[in-house]
């Protein structure tokens, strides 16, 4: 085994590979860092360096970043693969993981905590002298229960994040015990459940935080068996008439504290064929919904002409209040937003349509 | 050899995407372009004309805009209302502009 663990790192770019160089040498394990500007150096350096950790940017021309994991993963299955992309975009990380790269990273995350990064890279880098070369990666297709008892029964210590679309969730586990959870703005045991109704997204281990506050008491197997209980009562609900109700109720009183935490001013979701707008916040619905489907019906048909491609979103502004207007499914959905609201209000609108649909 | 040209003919073509800024007149009519003249011009006169539909669709429904930005996947449109007319900002949205604006790929 090297004393030194040597990281190759692949991007097109040049300063970003200085400033790569730059960062990954105040690692506190001092690894030798090698670096590539196209594919098939990358390729070479591999054949002929013991290389641990292949860091790849994912756009590059000629051969990109997928295409190379796919190779290394084929031809040198012990290295242990990192994606750092510009690349804002859940069908790419989907795609990674799917190819079994360890860890996916976008640059500007990489830039605004580069701590997190360099723990995150050391402890890939130390699991491989841990592990000796041994063990299987690349989990597919396995629910999110599976996952979070094999984490406990081999009680590892991790942070599990876990995204579906804009959503994000993390587990803190340590040493198999689960310490406190994070979901859709609950955080708790109330986020443990919330969060295993997601039926699908995607899941990356970060290095464990054993300092976390314990908000969990109960063990994993009795969380995980209420959790199956709620979900089948979901699943089969009740049709007693005060039972829907309260369920309705509920439903509503949710999707409103969300609205408020996130700080919008509305929500109005208008099925695109046949059916009745829902709203929450908003005073004049049947005008609202009337300019969303005009404005989805006029946005999509001038794409079409123009051979823009899908419509992502439309963003509009007035005196009183700035507008994102959003498709999901067969709903176009209006978000409010005071006209002072800062800059981020697309995510927080994709966020909130997301919990909407949930 | 060719049988497929001589079915299908040989004008497969990429229509390119507009770019630069137009400013329109409230009765749709374009005042100033820069948007190249290679870019036909009844599909700048089509934006022009749902740009300012979109604007008076949202007075109809009591909700005045002053700007709206359409976001394709390869095309940003933003107009911003000019008493009844609009100015028009067509940015395409390919790789290489991407790079230029937003986080290094």
């Amino acid at each position: 085994m090297d004393a030194q663990h040597k990281i190759l790192v692949l991007d097109d770019d040049v300063d970003w590979l200085a400033l790569c160089r730059d960062q990954f040498a105040e690692l506190s394990s001092h690894p030798e860092i090698l670096t590539a500007n196209n594919a098939k150096r990358a390729l070479a350096l591999l054949e002929t360096e013991k290389i641990r950790l292949l860091i790849s940017d994912l756009r590059m021309p000629r051969i990109d970043g997928l295409q190379v994991l796919a190779i290394v993963r084929r031809r040198f299955p012990a290295v242990r693969t990192v994606v750092l992309s510009g690349l804002e975009d859940e069908e790419y990380r989907s795609r990674a993981y799917a190819l079994g790269v360890d860890l996916f990273w976008l640059k500007a995350e990489m830039q605004r905590n580069s701590k997190l990064f360099g723990e995150c890279v050391e402890s890939l880098l130390g699991q491989s002298d841990q592990e000796g070369d041994t063990g299987f990666r690349g989990i597919q297709s396995k629910s999110l229960l599976d996952i979070i008892q094999m984490e406990c029964l081999t009680r590892t210590s991790t942070v599990l994040r876990i995204s579906r679309g804009p959503l994000v969730a993390k587990l803190w586990i340590q040493e198999g015990e689960l310490l406190d959870a994070e979901c859709e703005g609950a955080s708790g045991e109330a986020a443990f459940h919330r969060l295993l109704a997601w039926k699908t997204g995607a899941f990356e281990n970060l290095p464990a935080e054993p300092n976390r506050g314990r908000t969990i008491q109960k063990p994993v197997n009795a969380l995980l068996l209420e959790s199956a209980q709620t979900l089948d009562e979901t699943a089969h609900p009740s049709t007693e008439p005060d039972s829907v109700e309260a369920n309705l109720h509920r439903k509503t009183m949710w999707k409103l504290a969300q609205l408020t935490r996130e700080g919008a001013e509305f929500v109005v979701a208008v099925p695109l064929s046949v059916g009745v707008p829902e709203a929450l916040g908003a005073q004049n619905v049947d005008a609202l919904a009337q300019w969303t489907l005009r404005a989805t019906e006029i946005a999509r048909s001038l794409g079409e002409r123009l051979e823009a491609g899908p419509l992502l979103h439309v963003a509009s502004q007035s005196l009183e209040r700035q507008t994102v207007l959003l498709l999901r499914g067969e709903r176009a959905f209006l978000v409010g937003w005071p006209a002072e609201a800062d800059d981020n209000i697309l995510d927080k609108s994709r966020k909130l349509v997301a919990l909407w649909e949930s | 050899m060719g049988i497929l040209n001589k079915i299908f003919g040989t004008q497969a073509s990429i229509q390119q995407l507009p770019a630069g800024t137009v400013t329109v007149d409230r009765q749709g009519g374009i005042v100033t372009s820069t948007v190249s003249s290679a870019f036909p011009a009844p599909l700048v006169q089509a934006i022009a004309k749902d740009v300012l539909e979109l604007f008076r669709e949202a007075r109809g429904g009591q909700m005045p805009l002053s700007e709206v930005s359409l976001h394709f996947s390869s095309l940003r449109i933003t107009a911003r209302e000019l008493r009844g007319g609009a100015i028009i900002f067509m940015c395409p949205q390919t790789a290489s502009f991407r790079s230029l604006t937003t986080a290094r790929s």
